[in-house]
């Protein structure tokens, strides 16, 4: 059983084609489109409400400029939410599950962030380097630190959102093999693994929703900082 | 009351006869923007029948993932098959 512990992880094929195309469309799927009439179906409002107010609090500490970045953020917060979450489904596969997609989204992201920060003011930008009020001899040091601090932000947010995935998707699948093969011999050690399935499956839905939010959240403190 | 004779390749498929089924199947768009105009319109016959209703419910998108997941497990089989805990049953 060990070794089929990663093969949820592995990019699906069928007849030899890649179904990652199909899994990253599913969102599309799932979303109405506004209606030309005034008063739209309840989904529509849902939707509506959700991307409103996702809005509003991600930009209110971003200036006017930076403004023109929502479009993008409210893609990526629904694009990931929806794909975090859909991957908690039986059978279904999660694109998030693999790094090279959350490279993708993240490297571009944080690379277009710092080219227009250094732009739009380089002395600012360049300025973020150096907090304030530190002590002179300790400034060539810290200038590395923070440049290393820079560049490692893609990185750790495409990692970020990978591990916490993986590890929640790998969790559930050994926890309930482990209740499985207890069933019969030992119930109540079973009925125990079966709780914290349970417990497991609500932290999974609540850490798919949070960690596309701390996606795009961090992005927008990126942007901010740049802006 | 007789209907009015309608080509076969112009009828919807519940009204096909058996014997026009060929004749129906050979006059139908199989060109790429053929289908996707056929998918499309499957879709937009979903969606204003379930979703675009004013008190749409649960149940239209409940549809939507329940046929999601039968799809997974169909491309999914093929790896699925080998996850057995005995190897002769």
């Amino acid at each position: 059983m060990t070794m089929n512990l990663f093969n949820q992880f592995l990019s699906p094929t069928f007849l030899g084609l890649p179904l990652i195309a199909i899994a990253l469309m599913a969102p599309c799927l799932l979303y109405p489109s506004p209606a030309p009439w005034w008063q739209s179906n309840r989904w529509m409002t849902l939707q509506n409400w959700f991307i409103g107010s996702f809005i509003k609090q991600i930009l209110s500490p971003i200036n006017t400029k930076g403004h023109s970045w929502a479009l993008l953020l409210a893609t990526l917060m629904v694009f990931l939410i929806t794909l975090n979450t859909l991957g908690l489904l039986p059978y279904t596969f999660t694109p998030t599950t693999q790094l090279s997609l959350n490279m993708a989204f993240a490297v571009p992201l944080w690379l277009a962030t710092v080219i227009m920060g250094f732009r739009n003011s380089p002395t600012h930008a360049l300025g973020h380097l150096l907090p304030e009020g530190t002590p002179t001899p300790l400034v060539p040091i810290l200038i590395i630190i923070e440049s290393i601090s820079l560049l490692i932000r893609p990185l750790a947010l495409g990692v970020r959102l990978t591990a916490n995935l993986t590890a929640g998707h790998l969790l559930i699948q050994l926890v309930s093999s482990a209740a499985f093969s207890l069933l019969l011999s030992q119930t109540t050690a079973a009925s125990l693994a079966v709780g914290l399935l349970l417990l497991l499956t609500i932290l999974e839905i609540a850490v798919a929703m949070i960690q596309a939010y701390v996606f795009v959240l961090l992005l927008s403190l990126y942007l901010q900082e740049n802006v | 009351m007789a209907d009015r004779p309608v080509p076969v390749v112009e009828k919807r498929l519940m009204d096909v006869k058996l014997g026009e089924l060929g004749t129906w199947m050979g006059g139908r768009d199989f060109t790429p923007n053929g289908l996707l105009s056929s998918v499309r319109r499957g879709y937009e016959r979903y969606y204003n029948k379930y979703i675009n209703v004013k008190k749409g419910g649960i149940g239209g998108l409940a549809m939507l993932l329940a046929g999601y997941i039968t799809l997974s497990y169909v491309w999914e089989y093929n790896h699925i098959k080998h996850d057995r805990w005995r190897k002769y049953h």
